[in-house]
């Protein structure tokens, strides 16, 4: 018997009992419709996280105080106990000598700390960071209005502040026409110069709460430190994304020299952009396994629904099979059949999920956005071939069973069954 | 002489439990090409055995068993398959049939399986034009009589132009009238056609109306019917 006869007989069967193979394809259905939007869902997510991450800057590095060996890294701003040389101003000099770090573009030092804003009546307490007028190209960011920290503020300690959007919004409720406002810095007068486009979410979390203060200022006037040129933070742009690698051999050998570590015992951290997608790739990759591994588990049941309908199919026809062996029939014309009428089952049921897997991703996107979350689910060709592999794999392996018990029945048994 | 079947020593044991059941004990006959044949018996004599063996259902334990030339006993399942839908036609008393298929579908059955593609169809109209239902071809089986339905099974039977059609209690389930329509179309048709056909029934009324009748007991051959052929000449 030919393969579309077979599958013809298949349909005609099928048919047959339509509620039936409408619920068992049903399973399949939610299977593979979950797999496809949970895919979805971590792809979009993976995208999500590295594409804002890829917004700082694919060539930007950060240097932090610490080793990486020394336990748990110092966070920026904190004061750690042990013998860690901090990173000062001159050390951000040294970097940024083009003989010396012929891959480093720029180099911005920062200092942070926590301070409280206020305006009016409005109060926030928000991280303030102590920049240089590099930090503006270094982090790639966006004025919406007025400038950003220049030499000159730079040079005359002058109490000026750029706000992040947010960081606007809390003090004034909005986030434009604010430059020109005289608002306090833990009690210190400053004016408002500047307001930074919203950035939304980085490797950080969101940078958009943040206040902009001159370096010098933030030195001599916010943070107190012990060692005048000490930093908590350098933001180092790389001369191309592909020099990263580079530039941070040197970033590494200039501080190295100037610390006077012992190899392998740095007593800082270099951390690059790549360094985060990496972490974050296998972060979402790991969830977007752990998702399609539950839907997976959907399919599963899909599938020993079909085993389940295919047995009681095959206790049903069991004359029909005796029938049919009488006629002639052979164990593979047998075995054709009810494979062919599982396998079709599970298709269906796959490419109906599809359909539905997709329906259901486009409609989470469309949440996602609408409550203002930047994030598109993908439907990728991987997850499409993967589930539809994984639902006929299914619909075969379950129909196996099924098949080879109705091909093994004896003629003259299956004949005298009532 | 031109035998179409020669049984020789036809043993078939089937095993109960702890004991084996002896269901045919030794049991030699032939049959001749064209003839028609009842085979009798009370229940548990072995008919129903004789029957399966008879149409390469089932393989007799030992003995040998020549069909149509073609020594079937130590055949595998798939050989027996193909002979079964090559050389043997089947009239079954509850006719089975496949709900879900017209008669036509139902009578090409077994041409799917002989891998025939080309004329099925006609081949399966010609068999149904033969059994006089010309006009019930796209009918299903529960739209047809009970007559109508075993006739869309003589059809089946003789589609693939087989050696023997063995009818089991063919009239079993229909009342006397249509029941000898059936008879009588089987027996036009052996007339007709040249096909050897053999009839397993209780009934003496349908034996009468065949050539000579086998007559099991106890699994063994009580008598072959060939001395009252004998008796006649």
């Amino acid at each position: 018997m030919s393969f579309v006869q077979a599958l013809l007989e298949a349909i005609e069967s099928l048919n047959g009992n339509k509620m039936r193979s409408g619920l068992t394809v049903l399973g399949i259905v939610i299977g593979v419709a979950a797999v496809i939007a949970m895919l979805a869902v971590g792809n979009g997510a993976q995208a999500s996280i590295t594409g804002s991450i890829s917004s700082i800057g694919t060539n930007l590095l950060f240097v932090f105080k610490g080793g990486s060996n020394n336990g748990p890294r110092q966070g920026p701003g904190v004061r750690s106990g042990n013998n860690d040389r901090p990173l000062t101003l001159s050390d951000a000099t040294a970097i940024a000598d083009h003989f010396a770090a012929p891959s480093v573009a720029s180099v911005a030092p920062a200092i942070q700390g926590n301070g409280t804003l206020s305006f009016g009546g409005e109060k926030s307490t928000t991280t303030i960071t102590g920049v240089t007028p590099d930090y503006f190209a270094v982090r790639n960011l966006q004025l919406a209005e007025g400038d950003f920290v220049n030499q000159e503020h730079m040079l005359g300690r002058m109490s000026v502040i750029v706000l992040g959007s947010k960081a606007a919004d809390n003090l004034f409720g909005r986030h434009d026409g604010v430059v020109g406002e005289s608002i306090r810095v833990d009690g210190q007068p400053f004016r408002v110069i500047g307001v930074l486009i919203a950035k939304g979410g980085g490797s950080f979390g969101s940078e958009d709460g943040n206040a902009y203060v001159p370096f010098t200022t933030a030195q001599a006037r916010l943070f107190k430190r012990a060692a005048h040129d000490e930093i908590d933070v350098l933001y180092v742009q790389a001369t191309t994304a592909e020099a990263v690698p580079q530039a941070s051999d040197e970033i590494s050998n200039i501080l190295r020299q100037r610390h006077r570590t012992p190899i392998g015992a740095d007593d800082f951290t270099v951390i690059t952009q790549q360094d985060f997608l990496k972490t974050f790739a296998t972060i979402t990759g790991v969830l977007t396994i752990f998702l399609g591994g539950v839907a997976g588990i959907s399919l599963l049941v899909g599938g020993i629904g079909i085993m389940n309908i295919m047995l009681v199919s095959v206790t049903e026809r069991t004359r029909e099979i005796g029938l049919r062996k009488a006629l002639g029939a052979r164990k593979k014309d047998i075995l054709l059949q009810f494979l062919t009428e599982s396998s079709l089952l599970s298709l269906i049921g796959g490419i109906i999920g599809i359909l539905f897997g997709w329906l259901i991703a486009f409609a989470i996107g469309k949440i996602a956005t609408a409550t203002g979350n930047n994030f598109v689910p993908i439907v990728g060709t991987d997850a499409i071939l993967l589930s539809t592999s994984f639902s006929a794999a299914i619909g075969l392996f379950f129909g196996i069973y099924p098949a080879s018990r109705a091909a093994s029945l004896e003629p003259v048994e299956a004949l005298r069954y009532e | 002489m031109d035998w179409v079947i020669e049984a020789r020593d036809i043993v078939k044991t089937y095993k109960m439990g702890e004991f084996d059941v002896q269901a045919l004990r030794g049991v030699s006959f032939n049959i001749r090409r064209g003839e028609v044949v009842s085979i009798m018996g009370p229940s548990g004599s072995g008919k129903s055995t004789m029957m399966n063996t008879l149409g390469c259902l089932d393989r007799p334990t030992s003995g040998e068993y020549i069909l149509d030339g073609e020594s079937v006993g130590q055949m595998d399942d798939d050989q027996l398959a193909s002979v079964r839908n090559r050389k043997v036609g089947f009239v079954f008393q509850s006719f089975n049939l496949l709900s879900r298929l017209t008669a036509l579908g139902n009578v090409e059955l077994p041409l799917r399986y002989s891998g025939v593609t080309e004329g099925r169809r006609e081949r399966a109209k010609a068999a149904l034009e033969a059994v006089g239902l010309k006009d019930r071809m796209t009918h299903r089986p529960y739209e047809l009589s009970g007559g109508q339905q075993q006739r869309v099974a003589v059809a089946r039977s003789l589609v693939n132009n087989p050696a023997i059609i063995m009818a089991d209690e063919p009239t079993g389930n229909l009342d006397s009238k249509v029941g000898k329509e059936i008879m009588s179309l089987l027996l036009n048709l052996n007339k007709d056609l040249g096909t050897t056909l053999i009839i397993v029934t209780h009934d003496p009324i349908i034996a009468q109306q065949t050539q000579r009748v086998i007559r099991l007991r106890d699994g063994e051959l009580e008598s072959s019917g060939e001395e009252k052929e004998a008796v006649q000449q």
